[in-house]
């Protein structure tokens, strides 16, 4: 997505590839140096004068390039020491880079994470000034606009609290609020999302689109494929320091998943593709009310969540579970074998082919479905054999009242 | 938050120029943000550090105080380590009250500089900001409580009977080379402890040494007694000796010498301000070397 935009004035500093993005990543690549004893002592060096050469290499990023348009949400996902964070904290400015070049257009935001330097022995109003000031703010800059940073987080009754009796959720309100009132063009966010109430999580997604109308451009690293889908106009997928896709979020977010279970100990190929020997779903599929298969069902016409698994080895109580999400990837149901049936799913053998079923009432609104089946060992339901995202699909339609969905409601009104 | 900004698709209007992000250094940006950065710190320490307590800044005064009521009863009551007949010895009280708060402010701002980068991890590995605010806020800080500390040594002088003299115009002088002068150690020391951990206690001692090595409790004329023209010179090449001295000369009492007297001549005090200088390069240097790295060496 690069932007061809003519420029009429071209930086004087030469960006060559891109003009116009907002942050250019070239060929960077980021080595960290880890001396085999952490803390050498002067005795040490005096001792053995030539063990100090010896280090381990850490490679954090390796060779990535990527060129982010100016407005544009990118998001980085990766797993835990997939180098995420370390390539933020390079276009931060935090690490220098070993070897490329990194580029940007704009003002960046000298922040990675909410709440840096938040201090809990001082009040919110200590903190906000000081926390604005780190952020590039002169002192009456963030004097002026306390008001609004403690509006915004809807803390005015607490303001003159010290922090350390906030709450988490307040810490986060007051961390985002002030955070957000930078003035950078360019935004870089380490998890975010994950925190806060509903209400408030809300108003930071409001808070996002109104960043993301504004044309600034944020890159975001996440766990969170759900707020990854719905902001991120591109993502880029890291594993051990390589870029391993770039692409469409939804996308980005499948091959997330797959890397997550096709990983896990017991692990067995994720996708049906994979031809491989462990437990793999083969099918998903809808059915309406008398077992036909359909990919579009009109309103309170009762709907089945199919899927079709082959058993790789013998399974006492495996839990079977359908996940039902909008389009826009929220969850409507998460529907387990092991909460519905009191006596769990029975034994399976090596080499059966199971058939899960989950029929549910259709109080959906008009919308397009998507069903992720999955199959996990008996207890959390954490140690998935099988997964597959939005397997299979269904258009609902009928009347829309403007809900998720559609329940029946028994209405009376009365005179008295 | 009214932004007021046009509804609808981004606007990917105004593109400024695009520069080169560098790595973490020094001095990077501008001096505004890295002096409001550093004001920021030093002060939010200074309401810290005694939060809580009853007598609040009260203890910064305090404890020099108590050290000066030890030293001023065993060296004049006990042990008389001071020829009481030299001159200036009528105000050895203030000069040594004098000497013990600006001590008093290079060991604090010298040894809480050792640890004060790895105190800020959390500040140097999630923002990115001039790396020189952090030991920079560590003097500024002993310098708030050397300004308060001075005027309790103010008071005490003019009690004592020292009368106000032109020479009092020195005294930014005087102050500002000792802050230059623990600035290059705070930045050396700070750098170095990133790498070798030892530099704390060594410090420690080191710190210790230097109290009894300058001007503090023992009087330059009692010095001029025991030692050969030659050690005195080479007492007097510690910067923290000409600068006691020189204070104790121009703002307590002229009977005592000047630095410049002890030195010999005033030319030769030369070699302590180049001392001071190049204490103050070199830290610069080490520590704008390793700054680029420090955040991920912490």
């Amino acid at each position: 997505m690069t932007t061809t935009t003519p420029l009429t004035r071209r930086p004087v500093e030469a960006a060559p590839q891109a003009p116009g993005a907002a942050v250019s990543i070239e060929a960077v690549s980021k080595t960290f140096r880890l001396p085999h004893q952490q803390y050498s002592t002067l005795k040490e060096r005096v001792l053995h004068p030539l063990r100090s050469t010896e280090y381990d290499e850490l490679h954090a990023v390796k060779d990535i390039s990527v060129e982010i348009a100016p407005g544009e949400f990118f998001g980085i996902v990766g797993r835990n020491g997939s180098g995420k964070s370390t390539l933020l904290k390079c276009i931060a400015g935090i690490y220098g880079v070993d070897q490329g070049r990194i580029s940007i257009a704009g003002r960046l935001s000298p922040f990675i994470e909410l709440g840096v330097g938040f201090n809990m022995d001082l009040t919110a109003r200590d903190n906000v000034v000081i926390n604005a000031i780190m952020l590039g703010l002169s002192r009456r800059e963030a004097r002026a606009r306390f008001d609004d940073v403690i509006a915004f987080a809807e803390l005015e009754e607490f303001i003159d609290l010290k922090l350390k009796n906030y709450s988490s959720g307040m810490l986060v309100r007051l961390a985002f609020a002030t955070a957000i009132q930078v003035d950078a063009e360019i935004l870089l966010i380490d998890e975010v999302l994950a925190v806060g109430d509903a209400s408030f999580q809300q108003k930071c997604f409001e808070e996002f689109f109104r960043l993301k109308r504004e044309g600034k451009t944020i890159v975001f690293v996440s766990h969170d494929m759900h707020s990854l889908e719905r902001f991120c106009s591109r993502a880029m997928l890291m594993e051990r320091g390589d870029m391993i896709q770039l692409g469409e979020p939804r996308a980005i977010a499948r091959a997330y998943h797959k890397l997550n279970f096709g990983k896990l100990p017991h692990g067995a190929p994720a996708e049906t593709a994979d031809e491989g020997t462990g437990t793999r779903i083969t099918e998903a599929w809808f059915e309406n009310a008398i077992g036909e298969r359909v990919t579009a069902a009109a309103q309170e016409d009762p709907l089945t969540m199919c899927f079709e698994a082959r058993i790789a080895e013998d399974l006492e109580d495996p839990v079977f579970a359908a996940t039902l999400r909008t389009e826009l990837g929220h969850t409507i149901i998460v529907a387990r074998s092991d909460e519905h049936t009191r006596q769990g799913s029975g034994r399976f053998s090596a080499g059966e082919t199971a058939v899960a079923r989950f029929k549910l009432p259709n109080w959906l609104t008009p919308s397009r479905y998507t069903l992720t089946p999955s199959i996990a060992r008996e207890g959390t339901g954490e140690d998935a054999l099988a997964l597959v995202e939005d397997m299979a699909s269904i258009v609902v339609s009928g009347n829309a009242t403007g809900g998720i969905l559609e329940l029946p409601v028994e209405i009376r009104i009365e005179h008295e | 938050m009214s932004t007021g900004a046009p509804a609808g698709l981004p606007v990917p209007g105004r593109i400024p120029t695009s520069h080169s992000v560098h790595g973490p250094s020094a001095l990077s940006g501008d001096l505004r943000r890295f002096w409001s950065l550093t004001f920021t710190l030093a002060r939010t320490e200074f309401k810290l550090r005694f939060f809580g307590s009853v007598l609040g800044y009260l203890w910064t005064l305090v404890r020099p105080l108590l050290l000066f009521g030890v030293i001023w009863v065993f060296f004049t009551k006990v042990g008389h380590v001071n020829n009481s007949t030299l001159p200036g010895s009528r105000y050895y009280g203030a000069q040594l009250l004098g000497s013990i708060v600006l001590f008093t402010f290079f060991a604090e701002a010298t040894t809480s500089a050792v640890r004060s980068m790895v105190d800020r991890e959390n500040l140097l590995r999630k923002i990115h900001f001039p790396r020189l605010v952090i030991p920079a806020s560590v003097v500024l800080l002993a310098t708030f409580n050397l300004g308060l500390n001075l005027i309790v040594v103010m008071i005490f002088a003019l009690g004592s009977g020292v009368h106000p003299m032109l020479s009092w115009l020195e005294l930014p002088l005087i102050i500002g080379a000792l802050i230059i002068l623990a600035a290059g150690v705070a930045m050396l020391l700070s750098a170095l402890f990133v790498h070798f951990r030892d530099i704390q206690p060594i410090w420690e001692v080191v710190s210790q040494i230097l109290f009894y090595a300058s001007p503090v409790i023992i009087s330059i004329d009692t010095i001029r007694e025991k030692l050969s023209t030659t050690l005195q010179h080479l007492y007097m090449l510690n910067p923290l000796a000409v600068i006691f001295q020189q204070f104790r000369h121009a703002i307590i009492t002229h009977s005592t010498i000047s630095a410049g007297q002890a030195l010999g001549s005033w030319a030769a005090l030369l070699e302590p301000a180049a001392i001071v200088t190049g204490i103050f390069i070199i830290g610069f240097a080490v520590f704008d070397r390793s700054a680029a790295r420090i955040a991920e060496n912490l």
